[in-house]
């Protein structure tokens, strides 16, 4: 019997604000251990919660990303529970009136191959409610360490439908609604510092049946490649355990990124009755039309956007718009580059093979460059002047990133600029590789482009590297032309 | 003054973490059980028409501007805290 997998997802992402989602004492990571407290996150007796109205703005502005409806009214619930994660023994969450409803997160699959664009599909979701995150707890052998600086920070759980069916589709989902949430501004969604996490939600069927199978849910997922290799490693268990014609139990299991394995949590005493009721301390929330399009004014174009207007607009090949479109700063790094040289696809090679392997030599955000836009098209330009010849180049960009100074001036100061061949030397160089390779010559007339390379390895040995690929293409042609 | 049929005392005691004595059950039985049939009284009132609410006031979007300010130092904040180690507040060995 052949299987599908479901696959939903749950991502919780921490909104980045500077004071917490119901009081101000201040929200981050990184702090000294219970410094980010005050009376509210603390459940001291009489403290009072206080909404932050950037976090509101925060999670309409994703649901607007994501094509949400936006709740006109929502509320404010209290989820009661006992675990000293809370101080308060219960969390405000929303429950049935959640932010936003429905949106989809557009994802693209693998392509056949790396330069090849996959297929693009949407994933529908359910829903996104904003809730506050709990405290942080490390467990020893013989009691366990409470942080509070994490709770009360502002925590948006992204829900999606159980519409996925591969690892690679979960893979992809959280690629771009990562992608999304950092070009919102809207999380930093670092998984090494818990700002994103998600819980996975995996059961197998055979393939036509409508029911779904036996949900087991899959938690401490904690990098995006561990989700991928947790949830195609669970599918094979459950495919396992049915084609022994065992039977699957809904359960709870921990994935361990390092050893590959899982294993079933030890499931509560009381299944979950979180006596959910409206929280008194709170006022709804209205969300009007102006609000909402005063954000919508604020939304960025959305990474896949953003690749087919690069595509269409700079005729830059989909190699260089997919690595660029998962870093906004880097896409618009490109695109004023692009915009101030004209020569888009040699600026888009310099800055996806050039600029990102030496920022990552050198541990530097773009940000922290000395390399602009400016530097890029300077660079382009005297490359195809014929001022600057490709080894050169590559000389004077690593003295360019190293120094910040302008293409021209590393040049100069260097000696880097090409020297002027005498065309007449040039027209015999070229006379000599052409007699020297018979059999390239008779390709070349057969209709074989390719052949032309043979003749200009040697052309440039000849030079000594110091002639321009330009006019040694243009002299050899006009050379083979007349032959 | 009777029990509401559908109150499982012993699950709510439980969901609260209460260990009530055989007394406190069959006061808190009764207690409650007039609670709940006092909302069931109010289950019958014709809402025909009156918008739904959350709150018992007609106010809505009461927050601050996201500007943070310094909160409790450490020592004030464990003040409280039955053990402490390292600033963190120590519990029972829990495992979710």
């Amino acid at each position: 019997m052949t299987y599908e997998a479901v696959i939903g997802l749950e991502v919780h992402v921490q909104i980045r604000t500077n004071s917490k989602v119901f009081s101000r004492v201040a929200a981050g990571y990184g702090q000294p251990e219970n410094t980010l407290t005050d009376p509210v996150i603390l459940a001291l007796p009489g403290a009072l919660p206080v909404m932050n109205k950037a976090a509101l703005d925060a999670i309409i502005k994703a649901g607007l990303l994501l094509g949400c409806d936006i709740a006109p009214v929502c509320k404010w619930d209290r989820k009661n529970y006992f675990y000293p994660d809370s101080p308060k023994n219960y969390q405000i969450s929303q429950y049935d009136q959640p932010m936003c409803l429905g949106g989809t997160v557009e994802i693209e699959l693998p392509g056949a191959a790396r330069n090849v664009m996959g297929e693009h599909k949407k994933i529908p979701l359910t829903r996104i409610h904003l809730e506050e995150d709990v405290g942080k707890l490390n467990h020893f052998a013989a009691d366990s360490l409470v942080d509070y600086n994490r709770a009360g920070t502002p925590l948006m759980e992204i829900v999606s439908e159980p519409a996925m069916h591969t690892a690679d589709e979960a893979f992809a989902y959280l690629t771009s609604l990562r992608a999304t949430m950092i070009y919102g501004g809207i999380s930093d969604c670092d998984m090494e510092k818990g700002q994103l996490r998600c819980d996975a939600n995996i059961s197998i069927r055979p393939v036509g049946q409508k029911e779904l199978g036996v949900k087991v849910e899959l938690k401490n997922l904690n990098s995006i490649s561990f989700v991928r290799d947790g949830i195609a490693h669970e599918i094979k268990r459950q495919t396992a355990v049915l084609e022994a014609g065992g039977t699957l139990v809904q359960e709870t299991r921990d994935y361990d990124g390092q050893t590959g394995l899982s294993q079933s949590l030890r499931s509560k005493e009381m299944a979950h009755d979180y006596r959910y009721f409206p929280d008194p301390d709170l006022m709804p929330v209205r969300v009007d039309e102006a609000w909402q399009a005063r954000l919508r004014g604020e939304c960025p174009e959305l990474p896949f956007d953003k690749q087919r207007r690069l595509i269409e607009s700079y005729a830059v090949p989909y190699t260089i718009t997919s690595v660029l479109v998962w870093d906004r700063a880097l896409a618009d790094f490109f695109e004023a580059a692009a915009k101030l040289s004209g020569k888009a696809q040699a600026v888009g090679n310099w800055i996806v093979n050039d600029l990102l392997r030496e920022l990552g030599a050198a541990k530097l955000t773009l940000a922290a460059s000395k390399v602009t836009p400016a530097h890029i098209a300077g660079l382009v330009a005297l490359i195809d002047a014929g001022t600057l010849l490709p080894n050169a180049a590559k000389e004077v960009f690593i003295e360019m990133f190293a120094t910040g100074d302008q293409p021209g001036a590393v040049m100069e100061r260097k000696g880097l600029k090409a020297v002027p061949v005498d065309a007449g030397e040039l027209e015999q160089w070229c006379r000599d590789a052409i007699a020297a390779n018979p059999k390239s010559l008779a390709d070349f007339k057969a209709g074989k482009e390719s052949a032309l390379n043979g003749f200009k390895g040697l052309v440039m040995k000849a030079a000594k590297g110091k002639a321009d690929p330009k006019r040694v293409d243009e002299t050899l042609r006009k050379l083979l032309a007349g032959m | 003054m009777s029990s509401a049929p559908d109150l499982d005392l012993e699950h709510v005691a439980k969901l609260a973490r209460l260990a009530l004595t055989p007394a406190e059950k069959e006061q808190f039985s009764q207690q409650l059980g007039d609670v709940l049939q006092h909302i069931e009284q109010l289950a019958k009132v014709d809402v025909t028409g009156i918008e739904p609410t959350a709150h018992a006031f007609p106010v809505v979007n009461v927050w601050a501007e996201d500007v943070a300010r310094p909160g409790l130092p450490v020592e004030v904040a464990l003040r409280n805290a039955p053990a402490q180690r390292d600033h963190l507040i120590v519990v029972p060995k829990v495992v979710e």
